[in-house]
């Protein structure tokens, strides 16, 4: 294992992001504050508990899990394909390291980004609306769990897109809608039943309940069917990840 | 071609990197790479000259593991580049032709980020030398962004240099470069080679390849159509000329004289003798007695001798 080289591209990375603190962690953690003022603190107090639990704090793990996907996908999706663009991709492809070695130093950072990018946000939540972890371990599961899949599925993306425009495509119009989509401001059960069963085909659904589960022991699918389909994804773009390594993908030649 | 293989030179010392059978057909037909066989030895300086899409990029990215061949093999520091990527990879250093550069960094960083990507512990002493070497230490903290082309040409120098290879490809390296940086670089490539490392360098200026190189390889629209020592492929393949500029011009080449290699010049006031370089007899002191013999006199006469890049335009327009 070439470790000077996860190091070096790890810190690469995370230098970067500490380069632009405004842009990858003060405004992230400022929008979801702002969902936070709108929905928890101003309607969320005229709206009754889901699930036993009041509005403002039901939205929680939602809103936090919001963050963490779309900022796992686009941390990592940015991190590949910025030297794709500027062409220093060539030393990447020169080095003497192995395509996990690689992933891990993006992946790892990205991913790292995002868990902290999570619990900034879970400390900013506190200042508006309560909540409890009622299953601490698993929460941290959740979120790294999330945190790494969703790194990955930005890494694939970096490498399929072709232009800034198309890193912006998946994560703005089908990740986005998703996780709104996905039970972040409501419960699944709120939904008329055909729209229940439609809702289940879209994999945040999983993602939310499971970590809301950690939060307040209540959830709209079973944890395990949650944990269980969080692993899949990951299996899946670990799977997807490999072939582009082993076939060379919009990397080589 | 006759009289030439892409073998190693005579007498040489080992082979550093050895290229076998190597092909490359990209996935939209064209062939960049057609059966190259090529050996480079330890310690030379190495010009691999050819017409812009001739291959050299194509197989300089080979070797250094950008681009995957469709066929073939390569041996560089007698590790195979695909079993052994780790350890092939790990001796060499590649300057790309493109100013590719991480902009936001500073010179420091993406030098010492280079070193550990090639599974270098740090070491900053090292990396002060490289940037002093290249007269970048002043300029180490500074963004790359801010600084001209010619330093940025000299990161990317400075970056592959970072894990110490010993085989390091300067894939144009002085494009777009001034003559005094030019000369720098010319400089510290000899440097480099004195402190024992192989550099295979691709180049447009054949004054480039004249100055520095050991040997010369010639790609064309994908075929090494030629390698040899430098010195020896001048010899072989330059021509030499005598020209003479005539008292009275000739309106053509007299009978007499039908048996030389002459060409009439300048409206028939200019009388040029080709031969090759390396022959023994080139027949100046037998033309200038029948001359003389046939009363045509010369005001002046002198000689030239083909450049290497008259070779290597004949090379490639296939008038060797």
């Amino acid at each position: 294992m070439n470790m000077f080289a996860i190091r070096a591209i790890y810190r690469f990375e995370m230098a970067r992001t500490f380069r632009t603190l405004m842009q990858s962690i003060a405004a992230p953690v400022l929008s979801t504050a702002l969902y936070f003022v709108v929905f928890g603190a101003a309607i969320g107090a005229r709206m009754g508990p889901v699930d036993g639990v009041s509005y403002g704090s039901f939205i929680v793990p939602g809103l936090t899990m919001l963050s963490i996907l779309t900022e796992s996908v686009s941390n990592a999706s940015f991190g590949i394909y910025l030297p794709k663009w500027s062409g220093t991709i060539f030393e990447l492809l020169s080095a003497p390291v192995s395509y996990v070695e690689v992933l891990i130093g993006y992946v790892g950072a990205a991913a790292t980004k995002s868990v902290m990018l999570g619990v900034l946000i879970l400390a900013t939540a506190r200042a508006f609306v309560p909540y409890e972890i009622l299953h601490p371990v698993w929460m941290v599961v959740f979120l790294m769990l999330t945190a790494a899949s969703f790194s990955l599925l930005g890494f694939i993306i970096g490498v399929w897109a072709g232009s800034f425009e198309q890193l912006q495509v998946v994560p703005l119009m089908i990740l986005t809608p998703l996780t709104f989509l996905g039970g972040a401001f409501y419960s699944i059960s709120m939904l008329p039943p055909l729209w229940q069963r439609i809702t289940l085909f879209n994999p945040v659904v999983y993602l939310i309940s499971g970590f809301r589960w950690s939060f307040y022991g209540t959830a709209d699918v079973n944890v395990v069917a949650s944990a269980a389909a969080t692993l899949c994804f990951l299996a899946l773009c670990i799977l997807a990840v490999a072939w582009i390594f082993r076939t060379g993908y919009k990397l080589k030649n | 071609m006759p009289g030439f293989h892409a073998g190693s030179r005579p007498g040489g010392s080992a082979a550093v990197v050895t290229v076998a059978g190597l092909r490359k057909t990209y996935a939209n037909g064209l062939t960049a790479l057609d059966d190259i066989e090529l050996t480079i030895e330890r310690g030379e300086i190495f010009a691999l000259l050819g017409p812009n899409g001739a291959g050299k990029t194509t197989l300089i990215n080979i070797i250094c593991g950008i681009v995957t061949p469709s066929a073939g093999s390569v041996v560089a520091d007698g590790h195979d580049i695909v079993r052994d990527y780790r350890a092939a990879r790990s001796k060499i250093g590649l300057v790309p032709q493109e100013l590719h550069t991480d902009t936001f960094e500073s010179v420091w960083s993406t030098v010492t980020f280079s070193r550990g990507l090639f599974g270098r512990a740090p070491d900053p002493d090292h990396c002060a030398r490289v940037l002093r070497d290249l007269s970048l230490w002043d300029r180490r903290d500074a963004k790359i962004m801010t600084l001209s082309g010619g330093m940025k040409r000299r990161v990317l120098i400075a970056k592959a240099l970072a894990h110490e290879p010993t085989i390091l490809f300067l894939d144009e390296p002085t494009a777009g470069v001034d003559v005094e940086l030019r000369r720098d670089m010319w400089q510290l490539v000899r440097r480099l080679r004195d402190g024992g490392v192989t550099i295979i360098l691709t180049t447009h200026y054949i004054e480039e390849a004249e100055e520095m190189a050991d040997r010369v390889g010639v790609i064309h629209k994908g075929r090494l159509i030629v390698v040899e020592d430098k010195t020896l492929l001048m010899s072989k393949l330059g021509k030499r000329q005598l020209i003479l500029h005539l008292q009275q011009p000739l309106a053509a080449i007299p009978a007499a004289l039908s048996g030389y290699p002459l060409e009439l010049a300048d409206g028939g006031e200019t009388l040029v003798l080709s031969f090759d370089a390396h022959s023994g007899e080139s027949g100046i002191a037998a033309l200038l007695k029948r001359l003389g013999e046939l009363g045509i006199d010369f005001k002046d006469l002198h000689s030239s001798e083909s450049s290497l890049e008259d070779i290597f335009v004949g090379l490639v327009s296939g008038r060797p």
